[in-house]
C-alpha cells in the first residue's frame, strides 16, 4: 500500500486541529450524526419560516382542535398532481362511533399547497426584557419577516396535527427545538465560564488552593439537582416575562452543572502543566503568561470542545425534565419538555398519538449530540502518537 | 525443529488494521523452543517481538489479523485457531504464562496480590482455597520475597519495583506452566535489581525445566540467560541460532551493527558505531530485504528486489541475507 | 587543587535538596531527602557522568543546578567568564542571564516537544522568550544554523513532532537546548528512551557538539556502559549522596566503593564466556523519606560494621588519580 509523498508531507505538516478534523470526518457515525445535528440546528433557526402557523396561542386553528396530522399528497382517486395537496378532514363523534372521534375525509375537494406564502409575523433579534425595577426594561425591535415556506388558501395544513387548543404541532416542535437548543447553549456557556474559573484556578495553582476548590466543587455536586431546582424555581415570580424566565432557567442549569466540567478542566490543566515541554519553556525563562497562552490554552482547547459538546445532552435532558414537571419553562414559551408535558395524559395514547412526535425529535437531537461528542473525543485522543 | 518441541511457530504473519491501512507487524516467521530451553528474541522498536509473544496467548487487540497459513503449535494443538473460552483458558495461565515489563500492569491495584494469585491458581487447577494459598506463599518465598506471609496480604503499590516484578514471576509460575513468555521483564528495573531477577530466573528455569521465551532489546541480558537467540527486524527474523555462535560470529549486517553499536565496558577506547539511518515506519516497508535501506553491504538490484529467506549457515545458525553464502 | 578549582565551571558545595511530601491536603507533611551534602566540581570543557539507580537523587541534583529545584542547603556557584552566579540565591534578573548559559536535554523525546508547534517554532521559542534575536530573519538564521549542526533536515523544519522518529526528536531536543548558545548542558537520561542502534548516533552527536561549541556536560544516566564511553569522569550516587567520583577509566578498572563494585558487576556482559555472577546486594533501596543512619549504604553492604551505622563517611581522595570515595572501611576492604 503505497502512500503518495504528497499525502505524507500533508500528514507531517498538519496541525493538531487538522489531524483531529480529518479523523473526525473519517468516522462514519460521527459524520452522519454531525449532519443530522446540523440539519436540526438549521431547521430550528428557520422555524419561523418553515411553520405556516404561529406556534403560540395566537395562531391556533379553532376549527381543527386535536386534529391528526395532515400529510401532503401527490395522488388520490382523482389522479396524479404535480402540486402537493391535502384533503379536508372533519371530526365527527356520535353514538354510532361509540363516542370516539373519527375523521371524515372530504376527498372531493383538493386544497393545493402554496409556497412562499405570507402569513404570521416572526421576528429575529427582538428582545423585550423586564428586569425588576422600572428603569431596567429594554427592548430591541429586531427584524420582522412574514414569508413562510408553504401554506394553504383555505382551512389549515397541520403536518404534525394540532393539540387541544388547535395549535399547530409542527411549528411548535420546530420552535421547541430552537428554544431547547438556546437554553442548552446558554446553560453550557455559563457552566463553562464558571468551571473555567474554578477548575482553572485549582489546576493551575495546585496545593491548598486546589484542595479548597475541590472541596467546594464536590460540595456543590452532592446537592441533588431536582430539589434544588424546585427551590430556586419557586423564587422566580410569575410576573417575569417569558424571556426573563428563559434566562433564569438557563442560569440555573449552568450553575448546577459546572462541577463536572470544572473537574475536567482541572484534570486537563494538571496533566498539561506537568508535561516536559512546559518545563522546557520554563527553563528558558518563559513567563506564566507566555506558557498559558502559547502552550496551555491550545492544548486545552481541543479537550474542552469535546467536553462542552458532551455536556450538551445532559443540559438538554435537564431542561426537558424540568419543564416536563412544570418547573422549567412554561407556556407560552415552549421547549421540548413543555411539549412532552402535554403527552402525559391517558387519552393521548389512545386518541392523539401525534403528540409523541416531539419525543422522536428529542431523542434524535440528543443521540446526535452524543455521537458527535463521541466522535470528537475519539478524534482528539492521541491514540497513536508514536 | 524436533518433533518434541514445546513450542513450534510456523509461518506466522500478523497484520493490524489501522486508520492508515493494513500494517504488517510480523512477516512469515518460524521458531521452535524445547522444554528447559531459553530462547531469546532480540529486536528494537517495530521489530514485532512483543506481537509474536502476544500472538501465542492471543493477547493482541481486536484489529489483529492472523494469516491463514500461520500455525502456533503447543502440545500438538494449533493454538492460533482457538476461539472458545475453554480452549483459550488452557493456554492463558494454564500451559503458558506471561510476565510483562511493567509489573503494575499485571496486578490489579485495588486487590491484594495474594487474592489475585489464589484466584489465578483456582482457575487453572482443581485445588481448594487453602492449598492455593499455601502454594502461593511458597512461590513468593521461592522468588526471594522476605516476609512472604505479610506480603501476601499487601497491595501491589506497597511493594517496591523489584519486589513487584518478583511477585509477578511468582504468580506466573505458580500454575506450573510449560512455557513462560517474558516480555522485557527487567527493562524497567534498576541494574542491581535486574541482576537479582535474572539470577532468580535462571535458577527457576533450571529447577522447573520449563521453556522460556525471553524478549528484550538488551543483548547483554540475552547473552547471560539464553541458549538460543532470534534477531528480529521490522517483523522478520534476520538471524537465529545458539547465543554463543551468534555473538561471536554474527553474519547478518543488522546483527553485526547491533553488536557494534553496543558500548562495551571492557573496551573503552572503541568508538561507538551506530547503525546508520533509522527504522522505517511499518507503513513504508522497504521492498525486497527489509534491512537494505540501512545495510552497509547493500547491492543495488539484488537487495531491493528479492526477499531473503532464512537459510542455514552452519548447523543451527540461520541467516536471512542474500549476500551470505548458505550451506544449503 | 586550586588550579583545578579556578577552571571549574560549576561548583557544588555541601548541597542538600529536600522536598515536602504530603499524601493529601490533610495528612502529615513528610520530608524527602533527595540530595544530601553533595560536593562536586565540574570543570570547564569536561564531560561529567552522574550515575545512580532510582532514588539516587541524580536527576534532582541536575535540576537543582539548573534552578528548576530549590536548593535547601549549601551553595551552587556557576563561574561564568565575567561573573559568578550564586544559584541558591539568584535574583530574577540574574536568573534570566543564567538561563542563556545552561540548558537541559530531556529524557523522553515524545513528551519534551509540544505537539502543537512546528519544529521551527520549537527551536525559535527560546530565542524569542530570552530575546536573543531581534528580527524574525535573525531567528530563522539561527534556527537553521543549529538545526544543521544537529544534522536535522532543513526542509523538515515546518513539520510537527509527530512526523519524526524517537532519535530525530531527540535531536530536535538537543537543538533546542543549544539554540541559545549555552555553555553548560545537563543531559538527563537523554539516550535512555532510544533504541540501541540510535543511542550511539546521539552520543556521537553530543561528543562532536562538545568540540564544536565548547560545551561542558553533566550527563545523568543509569546506564554505566553508555557513561563509560562518553564521559571523562564519573560520579556515582546512592540515596542522595556521592559515594565515588573518579576519572572514567580509573573508576571502571579500579572501583573502590562496595556499591560501585556491585553496580559494575551487575552489568550483563555481552560476552557469553563471561558468565560472571553479579555481586548480590542484600535487600532493597531504602526510602528517601527514611534514610538509614550513618553510611546510607550500610543496610545492603556486605562489609558493613557497627561503625558504619553511626558515622557518615565523607568523600576522600584516595590516590594521585583524583579518585575520591566515601567509605569508612575503604582501607580494610
Amino acid at each position: 500500500m503505497e502512500i503518495s509523498s504528497k499525502k505524507k508531507e500533508a500528514y507531517f505538516t498538519a496541525t493538531q486541529m487538522q489531524l483531529v478534523s480529518t479523523r473526525f470526518f473519517s468516522n462514519r457515525s460521527a459524520r452522519i450524526a454531525g449532519s443530522v445535528l446540523l440539519f436540526m440546528i438549521i431547521i430550528s433557526i428557520f422555524s419561523g419560516f418553515l411553520s405556516p402557523y404561529d406556534p403560540t396561542i395566537a395562531g391556533r386553528d379553532k376549527e381543527y382542535e386535536n386534529g391528526s396530522p395532515q400529510m401532503p399528497m401527490f395522488w388520490d382517486e382523482n389522479g396524479f398532481s404535480l402540486r402537493p395537496f391535502i384533503h379536508t378532514k372533519t371530526k365527527y363523534r356520535g353514538a354510532d362511533t361509540n363516542f370516539r372521534w373519527i375523521y371524515k375525509i372530504d376527498t372531493e375537494k383538493r386544497r393545493y399547497l402554496q409556497f412562499f406564502v405570507k402569513g404570521w409575523e416572526y421576528k429575529y433579534f427582538a428582545y423585550n426584557i423586564n428586569l425588576p425595577g422600572k428603569n431596567l426594561d429594554f427592548r430591541i425591535p429586531g427584524l420582522t419577516f412574514d414569508r413562510h415556506l408553504f401554506g394553504v388558501d383555505t382551512g389549515g395544513i397541520h403536518l404534525f396535527g394540532t393539540d387541544k387548543a388547535g395549535k399547530d404541532l409542527f411549528g411548535r416542535t420546530l420552535s421547541a427545538i430552537y428554544i431547547s437548543l438556546a437554553v442548552g447553549t446558554l446553560g453550557v456557556f455559563i457552566s463553562f465560564v464558571l468551571s473555567l474559573i474554578i477548575g482553572g484556578v485549582a489546576g493551575y495553582y495546585g496545593g491548598w488552593i486546589d484542595g479548597v476548590c475541590q472541596m467546594f466543587t464536590d460540595a456543590v455536586r452532592t446537592i441533588p439537582p431536582v430539589p434544588l431546582f424546585m427551590c430556586l424555581s419557586a423564587f422566580a415570580p410569575n410576573t417575569w416575562s417569558s424571556e426573563l424566565r428563559f434566562f433564569f432557567i438557563a442560569c440555573l442549569l449552568g450553575f448546577i452543572s459546572w462541577p463536572t466540567l470544572a473537574r475536567r478542566v482541572r484534570t486537563h490543566l494538571l496533566t498539561e502543566r506537568s508535561q516536559e515541554y512546559i518545563l522546557a519553556a520554563q527553563l528558558c525563562g518563559a513567563s506564566s503568561t507566555h506558557i498559558i497562552i502559547r502552550h496551555l490554552l491550545p492544548s486545552f482547547t481541543s479537550y474542552i470542545i469535546v467536553d462542552l459538546v458532551i455536556s450538551f445532552p445532559y443540559m438538554l435532558l435537564s431542561e426537558t425534565a424540568l419543564s416536563f414537571i412544570g418547573l422549567g419553562l412554561r407556556e407560552p414559551v415552549n421547549s421540548l419538555g413543555v411539549l412532552l408535558q402535554n403527552a402525559t395524559k391517558a387519552d393521548v395514547l389512545l386518541n392523539y398519538q401525534w403528540y409523541f412526535l416531539p419525543v422522536l425529535f428529542l431523542i434524535i437531537l440528543i443521540l446526535s449530540f452524543v455521537f458527535v461528542g463521541d466522535g470528537l473525543r475519539d478524534a482528539a485522543d492521541p491514540h497513536k502518537n508514536k | 525443529m524436533s518433533m518434541n518441541a514445546l513450542l513450534d511457530i510456523k509461518n506466522l504473519s500478523v497484520q493490524f488494521d489501522t486508520d492508515e491501512g493494513r500494517i504488517l507487524a510480523v512477516h512469515n516467521i518460524s521458531l521452535s523452543l524445547n522444554a528447559g530451553e531459553v530462547l531469546g528474541i532480540v529486536g528494537e522498536s517495530g521489530s514485532g517481538k512483543s506481537v509474536t509473544a502476544k500472538s501465542i496467548m492471543q493477547l493482541n487487540p481486536d484489529n489483529t489479523h492472523y494469516d491463514e497459513t500461520g500455525e502456533i503449535i503447543i502440545d500438538n494443538e494449533n493454538v492460533l485457531r482457538f476461539t472458545s473460552k475453554e480452549d483459550l483458558k488452557k493456554i492463558r495461565g494454564g500451559k503458558v504464562s506471561m510476565i510483562f515489563q511493567e509489573p503494575m500492569a499485571s496486578f490489579a491495584p485495588a486487590i491484594k496480590i495474594g487474592k489475585q494469585m489464589v484466584e489465578q491458581l483456582l482457575l487453572h487447577k482443581s485445588i481448594n482455597k487453602e492449598e492455593a494459598q499455601s502454594i502461593s506463599i511458597d512461590m513468593l518465598k521461592r522468588v526471594g520475597i522476605a516476609d512472604a506471609d505479610k506480603r501476601f496480604n499487601q497491595y501491589a503499590f506497597e511493594l517496591s519495583g523489584g519486589m513487584r516484578q518478583r511477585a509477578m514471576i511468582a504468580m506466573a509460575l505458580s500454575t506450573m506452566p510449560k512455557l513462560l513468555l517474558a516480555d522485557e521483564p527487567t527493562t524497567a528495573l534498576d541494574v542491581t535489581i535486574q541482576a537479582q531477577v535474572i539470577n532468580l530466573m535462571k535458577d527457576i528455569i533450571a529447577e522447573y525445566k520449563m521453556g522460556v521465551m525471553f524478549i528484550t532489546h538488551d543483548l547483554g541480558v540475552i547473552a547471560q540467560t539464553a541458549d538460543n537467540v532470534a534477531v528480529m527486524y521490522l517483523g522478520n527474523i534476520v538471524e537465529s541460532g545458539p547465543v554463543k555462535e551468534i555473538i561471536k560470529n554474527p553474519k547478518h549486517p543488522y546483527t553485526q551493527g547491533l553488536i557494534d553499536a553496543l558500548p562495551d565496558i571492557d573496551n573503552l577506547d572503541a568508538s561507538l558505531k551506530p547503525v546508520p539511518g533509522s527504522i522505517p515506519s511499518p507503513l513504508e516497508r522497504p521492498p525486497g530485504c527489509v534491512f537494505h535501506t540501512r545495510c552497509k553491504i547493500y547491492e543495488e538490484g539484488l537487495c531491493n528486489n528479492e526477499e531473503p529467506q532464512l537459510k542455514s549457515f552452519s548447523s543451527n545458525h540461520k541467516v536471512a541475507c542474500l549476500k551470505v553464502d548458505s550451506n544449503e | 587543587m586550586n588550579d583545578k578549582m579556578s577552571k571549574a565551571l560549576v561548583s557544588v558545595k555541601n548541597v542538600s535538596v529536600e522536598f515536602d511530601y504530603q499524601d493529601n491536603f490533610l495528612s502529615r507533611k513528610q520530608k524527602i531527602q533527595a540530595v544530601k551534602n553533595v560536593n562536586l566540581s565540574i570543570k570547564k570543557g569536561s564531560f561529567v557522568g552522574l550515575v545512580g539507580e532510582s532514588g539516587s537523587g541524580k536527576t534532582t541534583l541536575g535540576r537543582a543546578i539548573l534552578v528548576a529545584n530549590k536548593i535547601t542547603e549549601g551553595q551552587v556557584i556557576f563561574h561564568d567568564e565575567e561573573k559568578d552566579y550564586d544559584l541558591g540565591s539568584i535574583s530574577k534578573k540574574e536568573l534570566k542571564e543564567y538561563r542563556k548559559l545552561s540548558q537541559l536535554i530531556f529524557q523522553d523525546p515524545y513528551a519534551a516537544l509540544s505537539p502543537r508547534m512546528t519544529v521551527r517554532d520549537i527551536l525559535a521559542e527560546p530565542l524569542e522568550v530570552m530575546k536573543i534575536t531581534k528580527t524574525r530573519a535573525e531567528t530563522d538564521d539561527r534556527v537553521r544554523e543549529i538545526a544543521s549542526k544537529c544534522r536535522l533536515n532543513l526542509e523538515h523544519l515546518r513539520r510537527f513532532p509527530h512526523a519524526f522518529s524517537g532519535g530525530q526528536r531527540q535531536r530536535i531536543s538537543i537543538a533546542r537546548a543549544l539554540v541559545s548558545n549555552p555553555k553548560f548542558i545537563v543531559a538527563d537520561e537523554s539516550v535512555a528512551a532510544l533504541d540501541v542502534s540510535i543511542q550511539a548516533d546521539i552520543l556521537n552527536l553530543l561528543k562532536s557538539l562538545q568540540k564544536d561549541l565548547d560545551l561542558t556536560y553533566l550527563f545523568i544516566s543509569h546506564d554505566l556502559s553508555v557513561v563509560a564511553h562518553i564521559c571523562d569522569e564519573v560520579a556515582v550516587m546512592y540515596l542522595g549522596r556521592i559515594v565515588e567520583h573518579a576519572p572514567t577509566r580509573e573508576l571502571f578498572s579500579n572501583p573502590k566503593h562496595p556499591y560501585t563494585k556491585a553496580l559494575l558487576s551487575s552489568i550483563p556482559s555481552i560476552d557469553p564466556e563471561k558468565q560472571n555472577k553479579a555481586i548480590e546486594l542484600k535487600g532493597e533501596i531504602p526510602s528517601s523519606m527514611n534514610p538509614p543512619s550513618g553510611c546510607v549504604f550500610h543496610t545492603r553492604c556486605n562489609y558493613a560494621n557497627e561503625n558504619c551505622k553511626k558515622t557518615i563517611p565523607q568523600l576522600e581522595i584516595l590516590n594521585k588519580k583524583n579518585h575520591q570515595t566515601a567509605c569508612l572501611r575503604i582501607n580494610e576492604i
